[in-house]
């Protein structure tokens, strides 16, 4: 088992790189908040970004377990279409979207 | 129109019902991070690593998946410099959304300190996805905290499990996946930006070929890249009134 004192050096590590990851564009941009290509890139990037994780998280759990691809994109959509056809509540369609998935994941 | 404003007036008013609106907000998060909380604390038993590393690693790093990554170097015992290097490169994506993350709402510094330290994916997808009218500081960290405690709670369920569950229920990290799903959907109601769309799908396919163990990096890169070029491209057409510009 890794010495406390490796644990510790890994946790201050990684505590301060995220952090400054998560901080340091806050402050860089603080200069550039009147530039028109930072508030366009504000209001064009979160749907992307969404896509982006939304892509990315899929394929996790594909290649987690390959097998379940066809479960993955039954569960993506039955969240969607739970999303759309039941106005929209998202506890309402993450938790049945995931309930699919562990059952056709468990049954099969 | 008058209900919008009335609306927004209610909103700035009543920090009570922000916080409690924030915390709703996280229910879905939470759906996604308790588990992956008790799958982290599992994973630190099961690496023979001492219980207390699942909520230290919670608190000093509060990034999900790589905490989950974490587990295993800190059991093979990783050159620091290692840990170092790919802490950059997995949370490199943080950058990206200081953008459009709405930190000016915070006025409090040590709110404002708290709110970029726990600027996880959920909660920058939460609060992304939500109308600008809707936001508010109370409802922004109030969703934050309630994340970070689902996280570090089902990381300590997870421990607890640890010794007496043989095997944890498997699937239930697709949460994480629906909840990503429906934000975006949500997100596209509220601005149907298609441009940005197709270019974050032609980035994240091209990645996942690419370089699929980074794709999330590669792929916000590229979207990044092409979202500049699209913009430098749509400010070269010729605008007559901007022409003195």
């Amino acid at each position: 088992m890794p010495s406390t004192w490796y644990l510790v050096g890994v946790l201050a590590i990684v505590f301060s790189v995220t952090l400054a990851l998560r901080a340091v564009p806050f402050a860089a941009l603080r200069t550039l908040r009147n530039s028109t290509t930072v508030q366009q890139l504000s209001v064009t990037m979160p749907v992307g970004i969404l896509v982006i994780l939304a892509a990315t998280a899929l394929h996790g759990t594909i290649s987690a377990e390959p097998r379940a691809t066809l479960d993955a994109l039954l569960a993506v959509g039955a969240t969607v279409g739970i999303h759309l056809a039941c106005g929209r509540r998202t506890i309402l369609s993450v938790g049945i979207g995931t309930a699919v998935y562990v059952v056709l994941v468990n049954a099969f | 129109m008058a209900r919008v404003l009335r609306k927004h007036g209610y909103v700035q008013r009543d920090t009570r019902h922000q916080v409690i609106a924030g915390i709703r907000d996280s229910f879905s998060a939470g759906l996604g991070i308790f588990p992956l909380g008790i799958a982290l604390g599992l994973l630190v038993i099961q690496a023979g690593l001492p219980w207390w590393l699942a909520p230290a690693l919670s608190l000093s790093a509060f990034a999900g998946s790589l905490e989950l990554l974490l587990v295993g170097m800190i059991a093979a015992a990783v050159p620091l410099a290692a840990v170092a290097l790919t802490t950059l490169v997995v949370n490199f994506r943080h950058v990206f959304y200081a953008f459009s993350f709405p930190l000016h709402l915070v006025r409090n510094r040590l709110a404002k300190a708290y709110a970029v330290y726990a600027m996880i994916d959920e909660a920058y997808a939460v609060s992304a996805s939500l109308p600008a009218a809707q936001r508010s500081a109370p409802r922004l960290l109030a969703m934050q905290i309630a994340s970070q405690t689902y996280w570090v709670g089902g990381g300590l369920v997870g421990v607890a499990l640890g010794a007496a569950l043989p095997a944890p229920v498997k699937g239930l990290e697709f949460a994480l996946c629906a909840l990503f799903t429906v934000l975006a959907l949500d997100a596209f109601r509220s601005r149907r930006e298609i441009p940005a769309v197709l270019l974050a799908v032609a980035s994240v396919a091209v990645a996942l070929v690419l370089s699929p163990k980074v794709a999330l990096f590669t792929a916000l890169v590229m979207f990044v890249g092409l979202l500049l070029a699209h913009q430098a491209l749509a400010a070269l057409r010729p605008v007559p009134e901007t022409a003195d510009a």
